[in-house]
């Protein structure tokens, strides 16, 4: 390959490359600038964050594999690409205020959420086994950091730890069942290893079937599939506010876009064998993650096992396989986050008044603090939850229906029936944001104050929950097209 | 046609206006602004009703689309409201009563500090109300059918201090949750069925495709019935709309008696087609609404809280609507949702106007003689009991008697003979309620009685306009005279082919001479009046007779009195385990595996150091132990295949 | 094609041989004595158990741990320049960017003081 085609060829990578370079500026920026000055960092990472997502847009969409077959930039990665960088920036957003009141870790914590944002754009534009483990541990490398920011805290030290140990265990499967994939095709480049399986007697190999059971380990590991979610409630709750976030819709994101990659391109050949599995990890997932959110006291973690049984219905769509099943995997995926970032969102404004700030009474009378945070609150549940007109809704019904259409029709009522059940859990923050609480009939309380970082990212979460819920068309078009791209 | 999107617009601006910006206006602007968006709604319904009946009636049926809201392949799902004489009248009914309520409403909140935020739900209410009722198609629909449910909650537990208000709020939420399920997979399975949401494209293809009795239809009709049994209170999910009294009463009159939880119907009535086209699924629809409507009057015997007597009389009078769409009579059940939102609404703002009077007080045990203290809210109960009890010429008289002619003359023997028997327990139980409220020596006691003033003019105004409807509601459907049925006529197009399918399958159709009609209904006057004379004789003649009774029938007595223990078994048979089952799966997974053995985040502020290493490896060996097992169980599972 | 394993099956015997022996001796040889500091998950000697307030030498650590990571980044460097000549001009601009992010990291650590041992 000549420098010349080369620097061709980074066109396709260029969402990454300018993810990357903005993290090694802030780096630079931090270790050389003044104190004083460090509040512009996060600035920085915006403008980055918003380049890159420019420069997606920009850029051609050609579909051809880059850099020896390792990379592609097809419509499909830039589909998941937009979606992961929507969530990045609603989280820097987010993180603002808080960053520039803790001061101390401020031009890591940016740094690493723009490092983590390229590994999560490299495993949706992944083709090739290597590429994705690089991505899968930029990013979960990145995010244990993240995590464990915060090194005062003891309950983000203990999510920390947890996360790398389990992390490493997670990856360890995930490596190790490369290598049995390796063993199996010779190859680790997806259009290799579909071109040897092919659809004849090959797939009927003990080391393919080991292979992608770890394989898939790994990735429902990240993905927070029952059984593989145990450390989910105690590190999303131990992290960083704005980091749960980001953990809960940008890395499943990138895990989904290279699972489904896999199985599309790579290892179509065995995924009828894996339905089964597959159907089981989204039933008990969904389930598992409702039952449990229900009894939940706490609001931070009573989400993060709403985003377990929301992972659950994104398998449903896994599950169903089909065009149709990937397209609504994808417009779920961006109703997912922005409604999911936004709850977590509002849950940061309400953190910064009150110490803690999770319980469900902290968020008592919260509509009368401040209408505006109460309203996008009650908005975001309300889309979880799946009710019409939101964003939410949309995602499930194209979901539940694709898979109704491939014949899951049994699967689908499971799902029916969790959604109603979550619906109790959600709505019931609603009431209690509409109830005066008991502090407030002594007197007035002060009204919330909103950073303009929290106000944009409150707005335009909440715009996007509306507009893809009540104008879906645009979002289902560009789904489908993405869908056209995969093999 | 265009201008319909206006009518739950205006509310809808209400709500935000007093939503967002509420607490900053004078109570008189909230009210102004709450009552005006109504009015604005009414007089938009008055100008699209004027409208409709300038078209010739099979010219009646209008459907904007405001927007295609999706187009997947084939099928698309569009933002569309249904104009046909059977929305008009229930937009009518939605506005025309909610208006009044909302006016009455401002006489009745005026001293409370919630005002605005009252008002507010209230105007949210309608909204959503009238998007349920306007819906072109199922998705639509079920967008109202969720937000007036969000909106009831919302309304229920306005007094959330009350414990037993939050309570009830949360029981109108978990049984109506059953409902939704239903409800929910009715519409996945008509999607899935007809590729379509659009009320009249699958209407259309129903006829089309599908042969009386096919399973599918069955199906999905009894889900929505599912939904509809959870909405509007039928049995066995009943058990939510009693408690829901502990709201205010104008949100007892608006919601929980005239518009919301008509929606069953409504929706029933809707998808007539449907239903005819699933033999077995009305014949379900006639059996749990006409039982309903036997098993609440029979509660409503011996309650003591007024609003409670009106509350088992709505799950009844829905009943009877129920058991009129069963059988065949859309337009009897239709007719008597009408009328029913007119008395009904009456009868609980009388009711509130008694409370408001007495101070709260809301025991008949502690009333009594209320009649000269109270003259307008005498009357106007009155006339409401004289109508819900099917006296003529009252509203009630015409729109029950045309349900209980419809079902005898459809076969239904024994439906008619439960049916008569419930109406005349109706006229016996809302005569008790007048006579021990109104007559008598008074009850009070000497500081209530002290207090004790007439309703002011915002709440009587309200409450002499409902009379007059509960009064004349029901000329629009005289039965017997040459053309005296034009409700009926005006109804028909929507009927149509719901009837022609049903008489193709059944006995439909055949009408008896005039003779018999008027025999009938002489027969069901006499019955009311039986019931009403059994009032008099034991409430005022010979007061201690029904204690008596009480203490000869003491088993069965008691039985009523606690609504046939249906609450103590919900509690003992589905509340109770359901609670255990979450609290063991809660001990299970949740503190043995993570809080307790190895206790969590909660434990690292509650344990010392030492403790907490020791903690922190088990966890962490656990989890992982939990992904070994994930992969062996997904390794198994790829084996089995 | 399964004559291609006995070598690996060969290889896993011995091994399973050697291990076995070892254990068996060391079983039956080695005196057993049971002191605090065998009982301990880190043979290192670390002490799991006890207070957070103990003083240890976190530069030590912190000098390993940066010493590893850019040995490896470093390791990188040998093959490449076993094949420098037929990766070209290509290989050689990829090289430089890779080094000049490991320069990149190194300049931050040294402003940051992680260099610094007092």
């Amino acid at each position: 390959m000549s420098v010349v085609e080369a620097l061709y060829q980074c066109s396709g990578l260029l969402a990454v490359l300018i993810l990357f370079a903005t993290g090694v500026l802030i780096l630079l920026l931090d270790a050389f600038s003044p104190l004083g000055r460090k509040g512009r960092l996060g600035g920085v990472a915006v403008a980055g964050t918003a380049a890159a997502l420019f420069a997606a847009w920009q850029s051609e969409s050609p579909g051809e594999p880059l850099f020896f077959e390792m990379v592609v930039w097809d419509r499909y990665a830039l589909f998941v690409t937009s979606v992961i960088l929507l969530g990045a920036l609603l989280v820097l957003l987010l993180s603002l205020e808080g960053r520039r009141r803790d001061g101390a870790g401020t031009g890591e914590y940016y740094a690493l959420v723009l490092f983590a944002a390229t590994g999560m754009v490299l495993m949706a534009q992944a083709v090739h086994f290597i590429m994705i483990f690089l991505g899968l541990e930029i990013l979960s490398i990145s995010v244990y950091v993240l995590v464990g920011l915060p090194r005062h805290e003891r309950r983000a030290n203990e999510a920390a730890l947890k996360y790398v140990l389990l992390g490493g265990f997670a990856s360890g499967f995930f490596l190790y069942g490369l290598t049995f994939l390796y063993g199996a095709t010779g190859s680790l480049s997806m259009t290799a290893m579909a071109s040897y399986l092919g659809t004849g007697e090959r797939v009927f190999n003990s080391y393919l079937l080991l292979g992608t059971a770890l394989v898939l380990a790994g990735f429902a590991f990240k993905l927070a599939l029952v059984p593989f979610h145990l450390w989910t409630p105690d590190v999303y709750e131990g992290a960083p506010t704005p980091i749960t976030a980001y953990m809960a819709v940008g890395v499943k994101a990138a895990v989904l876009a290279a699972l489904v990659r896999t199985f599309r391109e790579a290892l179509p050949a065995v995924v009828p064998h894996w339905t089964t599995a597959l159907w089981i990890l989204a039933a008990v997932t969904m389930t598992v993650g409702n039952v449990m959110a229900l009894v939940q006291q706490s609001v931070k973690r009573m989400l993060a096992y709403s985003s377990i049984a929301h992972a659950g219905y994104l398998m449903v769509a896994v599950v169903a396989g089909t065009p149709s099943g990937v397209t609504a995997l994808l417009v779920y995926l961006l109703a997912y986050t922005v409604m999911n970032v936004g709850a977590f969102g509002v849950m940061v404004v309400g953190q910064k008044e009150r110490d803690g700030g999770e319980l469900l009474q902290d968020f008592e009378g919260l509509g009368f603090r401040c209408p505006l945070v109460g309203a996008a609150m009650a908005l975001f549940l309300f889309s979880l939850a799946g009710i019409p007109p939101t964003a939410g809704f949309l995602g499930k019904l194209l979901v539940f229906s694709a898979a109704v259409e491939a014949g899951y029709t049994w699967l689908v009522i499971l799902a029916v029936i969790n959604s109603v059940v979550a619906a109790y859990y959600y709505l019931r923050v609603v009431i209690a944001i509409y109830r005066r609480s008991e502090a407030a009939e002594a007197g007035p309380e002060p009204a919330i104050r909103l950073s303009g970082g929290e106000r944009a990212a409150l707005i335009l979460a909440g715009l996007l929950t509306v507009g893809v819920g009540v104008l879906p068309q645009g979002f289902w078009e560009m789904a489908r097209r993405a869908v056209l791209a995969l093999g | 046609m265009d201008s319909a999107w206006l009518i739950p617009a205006f509310p809808f601006a209400g709500f935000l206006i007093n939503g967002l910006w509420g607490r900053r206006l004078s109570k008189k602007r909230v009210g102004t602004v709450a009552c005006g968006a109504m009015a604005l709604a009414f007089l938009t319904a008055l100008r699209l009703f004027w409208l409709l009946l300038q078209q010739a009636p099979d010219r009646r049926i209008w459907e904007p689309v405001y927007y295609t809201w999706i187009a997947v392949g084939e099928f698309s799902v569009r933002a569309s409201f249904l104009l046909d004489p059977l929305s008009m009248v229930m937009v009518l009914v939605v506005t025309g009563v909610g208006l009044l309520i909302h006016i009455y409403s401002t006489g009745y909140m005026h001293d409370d500090p919630g005002y605005a935020r009252y008002f507010a739900y209230l105007n949210l209410f309608a909204c959503a109300m009238l998007l349920l009722v306007l819906a072109g198609n199922l998705l639509v629909l079920f967008v109202g059918w969720e937000g007036v449910g969000l909106c009831s909650y919302l309304l229920i537990g306005f007094w959330y201090e009350k414990r037993s208000a939050s309570d009830a709020g949360k029981k109108a939420f978990i049984v109506n949750r059953i409902g939704d399920f239903g409800f929910l997979l009715a519409i996945f399975l008509t999607f899935w069925t007809f590729g379509t949401l659009q009320f009249s494209e699958i209407f259309q293809a129903a006829v089309q495709r599908f042969q009386p009795g096919d399973m599918v239809l069955t199906g999905i009709t009894l889900l929505l019935f599912v939904g509809a049994v959870g909405k509007s209170a039928q049995l066995p999910l009943y058990v939510w709309l009693p408690d829901a009294m502990e709201g205010p009463t104008p949100v007892s009159a608006l919601i929980h008696a005239a518009t919301m939880v008509t929606a069953g119907v409504y929706m029933v009535a809707r998808c007539s087609v449907l239903y005819a086209l699933a033999p077995l699924s009305m014949g379900v629809v006639a059996a749990v609404g006409c039982a309903t409507a036997v098993f609440a009057a029979t509660i409503g015997l011996v309650q003591n809280d007024i609003k409670r007597v009106l509350a088992y009389s709505t799950v009844s009078q829905l009943g009877y609507m129920f058991l009129g769409c069963g059988v065949g009579a859309y337009v009897a059940g239709i007719f008597h949702l009408m009328t029913h939102a007119f008395f009904k609404a009456l009868l609980f703002l009388g009711a509130g106007s008694v409370i408001h009077a007495l101070g709260g007080e809301q025991d008949i045990r502690r009333m009594g003689g209320l009649r000269r203290w109270l003259p307008v809210t005498f009357w106007t109960f009155l006339a409401g009991s004289l109508a819900i009890a099917g006296i003529f010429p009252f509203a009630g008289f015409f729109s029950k008697d045309e349900i209980l002619f419809e079902t005898l003359m459809t076969g239904h023997g024994l439906l008619y003979t439960l049916a008569l028997g419930g109406a005349a327990l109706t006229a016996f139980y809302m005569f008790r309620l007048v006579f021990r409220t109104f007559f008598g020596e008074s009850r009070m006691d000497p500081e209530t009685a002290h207090h004790v003033h007439e309703a002011p003019g915002a709440m009587a105004v309200p409450l002499t306009i409902l009379a007059v409807l509960s009064l004349v509601g029901g000329w629009v459907q005289v039965p017997i005279l040459e053309d005296g049925k034009r409700f009926a006529r005006f109804l028909s197009p929507v009927f149509e082919s719901a009837r022609g399918i049903l008489a193709g399958t059944s006995e439909h159709g055949t009408h008896p001479s005039l003779w018999v009609e008027g025999a009938l209904m002489g027969l069901s006057v006499m019955v009311a009046l039986a019931g009403i004379g059994v009032a008099y004789r034991w409430y005022v003649a010979d007061p201690q007779r029904p204690e008596k009774v009480a203490a000869r029938f003491s088993r069965a007595y008691r039985w009523l009195l606690h609504k046939y223990y249906v609450d103590e078994l919900y509690q003992a048979v589905v509340v109770e385990p359901l609670k255990r089952l979450a609290e063991t799966v809660h001990e299970w997974v949740d503190r043995a595996v993570i809080d307790g053995a190895v206790d969590g985040a909660g434990a690292l502020f509650r344990r010392a150091g030492a403790v907490l290493r020791r903690i922190q490896t088990g966890l962490v060996q656990h989890y992982a132990l939990s992904v070994l097992a994930g992969v062996c169980l997904l390794i198994l599972a790829a084996l089995a295949v | 094609m399964t004559a291609v394993y006995i070598p690996a099956l060969i290889y896993l015997a011995v091994t399973m041989g050697v291990m076995a022996v070892i254990l068996f001796l060391s079983a039956r040889i080695g005196r057993r004595r049971v002191t605090r500091e065998k009982m301990l998950p880190y043979e290192c000697g670390m002490d799991p158990l006890g207070t957070l307030e103990i003083h240890f030498p976190i530069k030590f650590y912190v000098v390993a741990m940066i010493f590893i990571i850019f040995d490896i980044e470093t390791v990188f460097l040998y093959p490449w320049a076993v094949v420098f000549r037929d990766l070209g001009w290509f290989g050689f601009v990829e090289m430089l960017l890779f080094t000049a992010v490991i320069l990149i990291g190194l300049v931050y650590l040294f402003r940051k003081g992680a260099l610094e041992w007092e």
